[in-house]
C-alpha cells in the first residue's frame, strides 16, 4: 500500500503567539511538528507494519506530505525519524497566508498525483484549530471520508473500517480505497524516534517543490482578517485561604455574583 | 430582505439551544431559514421542535442517505441547496460534524469559510477568539457564500417562541458523497449532567483530586454543572477523555468555570480562559491558575468542595 500522511509544522503550542498584519507571526516562535500529526504518523506506521512493513523491499511506503516554509523540514525530519520513508514539502512564496481552502487544494493535487490508497491526517493543527483539512481533501478528491477515528482496521485488499468518536456519539464506518482518514489522539501512543531512526532520517529524501512543480496556481485567501487585538489579560480577583470556612466563602461569592 | 440559512442542530429528536443561538446570530443578517436534515418520514416531527428563536421558515430535506453516508451526504445536500437558493450566509454549529459539513460545503460551493466564531454581526463579520482566547479577531469571507461555524454557548440566544412556515425540498445527493458507509451509530452515553460545551457552569477536576472525582461531581450536581477534567486527570485514566478541557480537548466558555486541583498549564487555560467567571480551588498558593481567577480559595478541595456543596444546598432549601 502507498500511504500518505499530511503533517504540519506549527508554532510550539506552549509558546505565546501574536498576530502581525492579520497573520500569525511564525518567525518569533519555536516551530515543532504538530502534536496531533504524530498520532497520524504512528497509525500509518502501524498499518504498514501489520501488512508487510515499510522497510526497504517491504510491501508499503509511508510518505509525508507537508506545506510550509523551508524551516518545515525540521518538523518533517522528526516524523521521518519515527519511521516514515520519505517526504514531499511544498514551499512557495505564493502560499504565504494561504487559507484552508488553498492548502487543501495544494495537498489534494500532490495526493492525487502520488497514487496513494490511504491518506492519514491528525484531527486538527494546534495553531489554526479549524479541523477542516481532512474533510476538504476528501471533498476535493471525491475520496471516502473516514474521520475522527479512534480505531482503524485496514484490509490491504482495498477497504478500511473505522470507529468514529465525536460529541455526537460513536459510529462504525467503512469504505473502499482510496480514502482520507483522520485520527484522534487516543488512537495510539506515538513512538519516540530511536537513535537508529534519527540517523536514518538524515539520509531520507525530502522532495521540495514549488507551486509550478505541483501544477496549481496560488489563489488568494477567501476570508480576510479585518483586525486582531490582544485581549486584556484577566486580572486576579479575590483570593482567600481556607481556614475552615473556604467553602462558605466560595458560596458567598457565588451568591454575590448571582450565580446561584 | 436577504435570506440566511442555519443548519438546525438536534440532540436526539429535539432542536438544541444551539439552534436558537444560530438563529439569533443569523437574524441580524437576514430572514432565517432553518434547514432540517432528516431521515425519510422524520422531517415534520423534527421541524416541529424548531420553534425557539427568530426563525422565519423551516426547510426540510429528507433522505435516509444522511444516516447511511454521514457527513458527506449532509454536506452534499446542503451544498446543492445553497447553489440553488443563494443565501446571504450559512451558519452551522461548530462541533466536529458541523465543521466537517462546513468544510465540504466551502469546497463544493467555492466559498470562504470561518470556523469557531463566537459572534456574527449584521454585515457578516465574524468574531473569533484565537490562541486560547488571548486574541480577538474580526474577519470576513470575501468569496462565495460566507460559511461560518459558530461555537455553541457563545451567542446569547433569543429563545422567544416562533412559528415558522414549514416547507420541504428534495435532498440532492451525488454518488461522490456516498463513499463511506455508516454501519452503526450510537448516541453518546449521557449521564444526568449537561454537555460540556453547552453547559452554563463547568466544574473541573485535575491532579489534586488524586483520582477521586466524587466531591467534584457532587459539587457539580448541586450547581447543575457539567464536569470537566484536566489532561493530567484524563491521561491518568481518572476521568473519561471526552471530558478533557484544554488545547487538545474541548474549549468551553461557560458563565462560571470552577477549577478544582488544577494548577493551570497554558494548555488547560487555552480551553477555559474565555469563561465569564473563574473560580479556582487549589492547595498550592502558587498555582498559575490563580492569576486569572475572579475568586480563589487556597485550600484542600476535599474540605472546601463538600462545605460549598452543603452551603449551596442550604441556600436552595
Amino acid at each position: 500500500m502507498k500511504i500518505a500522511v499530511c503533517v504540519k509544522q506549527v508554532p510550539d503550542s506552549w509558546a505565546e503567539k501574536k498576530m502581525v498584519n492579520g497573520l500569525l507571526d511564525r518567525e518569533s516562535v519555536d516551530a515543532v511538528l504538530n502534536d496531533l500529526d504524530e498520532y497520524a504518523v504512528e497509525e500509518a506506521l502501524r498499518i504498514a507494519e501489520a501488512h508487510g512493513g515499510n522497510e526497504e523491499g517491504g510491501a508499503n511506503t509511508v510518505t509525508l506530505i507537508s506545506m510550509g516554509p523551508d524551516r518545515a523540514t525540521e518538523a518533517i525530519r522528526k516524523a521521518l525519524s519515527m519511521g516514515a520513508n520519505d517526504a514531499i514539502l511544498i514551499t512557495d512564496a505564493g502560499l504565504a497566508g494561504a487559507d484552508a481552502l488553498a492548502t487543501s487544494a495544494v495537498l489534494s493535487k500532490v495526493i492525487s498525483d502520488g497514487g496513494y490508497e490511504i491518506v492519514i491526517c491528525g484531527t486538527e493543527s494546534t495553531d489554526a484549530r479549524m479541523s477542516v483539512i481532512p474533510a476538504m481533501i476528501s471533498a476535493r478528491l471525491g475520496w471516502a471520508q473516514l474521520t475522527f477515528a479512534s480505531k482503524v482496521a485496514v484490509d490491504p485488499a482495498g477497504s478500511v473500517s473505522i470507529t468514529r468518536v465525536t460529541e455526537a456519539g460513536v459510529d462504525e464506518i467503512s469504505a473502499a480505497f482510496p480514502c482520507v482518514i483522520s485520527v484522534v489522539e487516543k488512537i495510539n501512543e506515538p513512538r519516540y524516534p530511536s537513535f537508529k531512526g534519527i540517523m536514518a532520517a538524515k539520509k531520507k529524501t525530502i522532495e521540495q517543490k514549488d507551486l509550478a512543480a505541483v501544477g496549481v496556481s496560488a489563489s488568494s485567501a477567501w476570508s480576510q482578517v479585518n483586525d486582531a487585538t490582544p485581549r486584556p489579560a484577566r486580572a486576579a480577583g479575590v483570593k482567600v485561604t481556607d481556614e475552615g470556612s473556604g467553602g462558605t466563602a466560595l458560596v458567598d461569592f457565588l451568591a454575590e455574583k448571582k450565580l446561584i | 430582505m436577504s435570506n440566511v440559512f442555519i443548519l438546525a442542530d438536534f440532540s436526539g429528536d429535539k432542536a438544541t439551544k444551539t439552534t436558537a443561538e444560530l438563529a439569533t446570530a443569523a437574524a441580524r443578517i437576514g430572514a432565517v431559514t432553518a434547514v432540517v436534515l432528516a431521515g425519510a418520514g422524520k422531517g415534520a416531527a423534527l421541524a416541529a421542535t424548531v420553534n425557539q428563536g427568530p426563525i422565519a421558515s423551516v426547510l426540510i430535506l429528507e433522505s435516509d442517505d444522511f444516516a447511511q453516508y454521514g457527513v458527506a451526504a449532509s454536506a452534499d445536500a446542503l451544498a446543492n441547496l445553497i447553489k440553488e437558493k443563494s443565501p446571504a450566509a450559512v451558519l452551522i454549529a461548530s462541533d466536529a460534524y458541523g465543521k466537517e459539513v462546513a468544510a465540504r460545503i466551502a469546497v463544493l460551493t467555492e466559498s470562504g469559510i470561518i470556523t469557531d466564531a463566537v459572534d456574527v454581526a449584521a454585515d457578516v463579520t465574524a468574531t473569533q477568539l484565537v490562541f486560547g482566547g488571548s486574541t480577538t479577531v474580526h474577519s470576513k469571507v470575501s468569496h462565495g457564500t460566507p460559511i461560518i461555524t459558530v461555537r455553541p454557548n457563545s451567542v446569547e440566544a433569543d429563545f422567544s417562541a416562533s412559528s415558522p412556515a414549514i416547507e420541504s425540498a428534495t435532498a440532492n445527493i451525488g454518488d461522490a458523497a456516498k463513499k463511506s458507509k455508516v454501519s452503526s451509530s450510537q448516541p453518546p452515553v449521557k449521564g444526568g449532567r449537561p454537555e460540556l460545551n453547552e453547559a452554563n457552569i463547568v466544574v473541573s477536576g485535575g491532579r489534586g483530586t488524586n483520582g477521586d472525582f466524587a466531591v467534584v461531581e457532587k459539587f457539580a450536581d448541586e450547581l447543575g454543572a457539567a464536569v470537566g477534567a484536566s489532561r493530567a486527570a484524563t491521561d491518568a485514566g481518572w476521568y473519561p477523555h471526552s471530558h478533557q478541557v484544554g488545547q487538545t480537548g474541548k474549549s468551553v466558555s461557560p458563565q462560571l468555570y470552577v477549577a478544582c486541583g488544577i494548577s493551570g498549564a497554558i494548555q488547560h487555560r487555552a480551553g477555559m480562559q474565555t469563561s465569564k467567571t473563574i473560580i479556582v480551588v487549589n492547595k498550592d498558593p502558587e498555582a498559575p491558575l490563580f492569576d486569572i481567577a475572579d475568586f480563589g480559595v487556597i485550600g484542600d478541595l476535599f474540605s472546601v468542595l463538600p462545605q460549598a456543596t452543603q452551603g449551596i444546598h442550604a441556600k436552595k432549601s
